[in-house]
């Protein structure tokens, strides 16, 4: 087990490791030309002419209930395109639930790794799982109120997914120490709260004031669980950067704030 | 739509032609695609894998073929090409898992349900069982380590319960090999059944092969790790199947049609109208390779193709869900065994078995698939659909602490 993260060792990764080799493969590098012209932006415009041929990654599937179809009919004949909600909506499920494991994932290292001054608790880690937990469970309730098949994997929530691959990768490597996994719930907590931050504007342009006003609720905790994350993983980098050592946190036991 | 083989004459090798842009195409939609448009495409690359490394064989093997098997090669890998590149990015090696077990299970269940030779169809029910296993095991990984819904990719179509356990599946290698069909009396059927199913598990296993070491989770990797191990079974015990007395060329022609076979399948199950012109297409090649290779095989056996190769094709297989069966079987061969080629139930089995040995030697660290999925239950919308907060947690809009 290791504990710390920025250590001094044999990393073989840069220039410097070898410098005869690497000034050798320098200059036999800069002595040939090119086998073809043009630069970077060739790779660009490729993915420019895939672009113009695509049809997206999918679509937002059709309300489920009587009452879904209704309210979606309604919707359109105000001029409006219901579909953009639930496609958010599913985002946002999509996101809390995938969340939820994520702190499954740091509970489980908390308990091996334990913590540093000014790192996690026990308590805030699991105050912010049950926090995930509950929006994921609100938001299937707010999607079965529309109408709308709150198991549907939309658009929005397939691009969310893309975006993170990395966070649930990172959490569950047993490589990565408490302190490192605090990096991928660091960049899950910024996109949470800019994602409820819009949700709330569009559920408010929308006039689903009720529902805006329940995201609110949601909203602050996840304000706090930003607050936290960055704090931890900020006293995290400073104790091993002045060089304190690891406080031990035997399995299970809970350090102190 | 009966197809007469031995009259349609496909498109000539030397109209095969392909170009980079051509091969890479716009993939099938994750979201909006039918699960089964997913289960042809990771289908029908297996195939095509297959037709690759069977030729691979041969040449190695057979100086005189080397150069007609280079040239069926090349354009069969362009082929494979375009068929796998029909995946989309945004499907994840998890979720492409779970395609590839959607694939053993129905796939093999329609081939088990068509099979004339009673043997053979017990075979394809024996594994049969052990991918639907599969099937819940990574269900239980992509619920745990994502939080995603396994359902999502598989579109209601399979359920997502326990087969025959995994950790059971584990086998002496004597165990996987089964009697071959007899190649004079064996109905066509047979032959094209064994070669696709064989095809089919053997890519599945260098897939998992491949993608098992880009999971982090320790168990995810030795959920691979053992379910590789299994899919290497099957592919032992598929493949056994297969007359080793036909003569290299005969299956070489027997390969071309089956991959005919399995092409003609595809074009009349598939609705989504770019992706069936795919098919199409690779009917009218793979027609005309096998028209190719049914010359080399007349000139240099001295008989007749026709006594090989069935005249009209099959029933195309069935992409389509086959619960009811799969269920009947579960139900009825859930505690299967072999000994050597022989299919006995597990209680039969002495417990000082080989396979018994075999399989308490590699469970005696403990068993990732039961790990995985220990206590697990799909329902729509994942596991955490029925969990509860615990306390002190905002819940229905209301802070509670
Ligand atoms: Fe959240
Ligand atoms: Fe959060
Ligand atoms: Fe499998
Ligand atoms: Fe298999
Ligand atoms: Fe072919």
């Amino acid at each position: 087990m290791k504990t710390t993260t920025s250590d001094m060792g044999r990393n073989r990764t840069g220039v410097a490791t070898s410098p005869i080799d690497s000034a050798d493969i320098t200059q036999e590098a800069q002595k040939h030309q090119p086998s073809h012209l043009g630069d970077g932006s060739l790779l660009l415009q490729v993915r420019q002419i895939y672009a113009r041929e695509s049809e997206g990654l999918g679509s937002v599937p059709p309300p489920v209930s009587l009452k879904g179809v209704a309210k979606t009919a309604v919707d359109v004949l105000k001029g409006s395109k219901p579909t953009v909600f639930i496609d958010k909506l599913g985002e946002r499920l999509a996101f809390e639930r995938s969340g939820t494991r994520l702190y499954e994932g740091a509970l489980a290292k908390f308990d091996v790794y334990g913590s540093w001054e000014g790192g996690p608790t026990r308590e805030g880690l699991e105050k912010i799982y049950n926090d995930e937990l509950s929006h994921f469970l609100m938001l299937t309730e707010a999607l079965k109120s529309l109408g709308a098949d709150p198991t549907a994997m939309t658009p929005s929530a397939d691009v969310a997914a893309v975006v993170s691959q990395g966070l649930p990768l990172l959490i569950a490597d047993p490589r990565a120490n408490l302190r490192q996994s605090l990096e991928a719930l660091l960049v899950a907590e910024l996109a949470d709260n800019a994602g409820w931050e819009m949700l709330i504007e569009l559920a408010r342009d929308l006039s689903h004031d009720t529902l805006a006003d329940r995201f609110q609720l949601a909203l602050e905790s996840e304000v706090q669980h930003l607050l936290w994350v960055r704090g931890w993983l900020a006293a995290g980098v400073s104790v091993e950067a002045r060089g304190a050592p690891a406080r031990e946190e035997r399995a299970g036991t809970q350090p102190r704030v | 739509m009966a197809l007469d083989i031995l009259q349609e004459k496909g498109v000539p090798l030397d109209k095969q032609v392909f170009t980079w842009k051509d091969l890479v195409r716009r993939p099938y939609s994750k979201l909006d695609d039918d699960a089964f448009t997913r289960v042809c495409v990771i289908y029908m690359n297996g195939i095509m894998a297959d037709a690759l490394r069977t030729k691979h064989a041969f040449a190695r093997m057979n100086r005189e073929l080397r150069e007609p098997l280079a040239l069926i090669r090349r354009l069969e890998q362009y082929e494979q090409t375009l068929i796998n590149w029909l995946n989309p990015a945004d499907q994840t090696p998890l979720e492409t898992t779970l395609g590839f077990e959607q694939v053993a299970i129905e796939v093999t269940a329609s081939v088990a349900l068509r099979e004339p030779d009673p043997y053979l169809a017990q075979t394809y029910r024996f594994g049969l069982l052990e991918d639907f296993d599969h099937l819940y095991r990574y269900s239980a990984l992509y619920d745990r380590l994502e939080g995603k819904d396994p359902n999502n990719i598989t579109q209601s179509y399979t359920d997502i319960i326990p087969g025959r356990p995994t950790s059971v599946e584990h086998r002496h290698p004597l165990d996987d090999l089964r009697r071959p069909y007899d190649k004079r009396a064996a109905h066509p059927l047979t032959k094209l059944h064994a070669m696709s199913i064989t095809a089919a598990e053997n890519q599945t296993h260098d897939y998992y092969m491949t993608v098992g070491p880009f999971f982090s989770d320790p168990v995810a990797r030795q959920l691979y790790a053992e379910i590789a191990s299994i899919e290497e079974q099957h592919t032992s015990m598929y493949e056994s199947l297969l007359d080793p007395g036909e003569s290299l060329l005969e299956k070489w022609l027997m390969h071309e049609a089956c991959e005919v076979y399995n092409f003609y399948s595809c074009v009349a199950f598939e609705k989504n109208p770019r992706i069936k012109e795919i098919w199409q297409r690779f009917l009218d090649y793979e027609l005309g390779q096998l028209h190719y290779v049914k010359e080399i095989f007349q000139n240099v056996e001295k008989r007749d193709a026709a006594e090989v190769l069935p005249s009209t094709l099959p029933e195309p297989i069935g992409f389509k869900e086959h619960r009811d069966f799969v269920r009947k079987t579960l139900n009825q061969e859930e505690d299967m065994a072999s000994n050597g080629q022989d299919y006995v139930r597990m209680a039969d089995l002495p417990r000082d078995h080989r396979s018994y040995i075999w399989r308490d030697q590699l469970n005696s660290d403990g068993s990732p698939s039961e790990t995985v999925a220990a206590g697990y239950k799909w329902i729509p919308g994942t596991e955490l659909a029925a969990r509860t907060p615990r306390m002190g947690s905002t819940f229905e809009g209301k802070k509670v602490h």
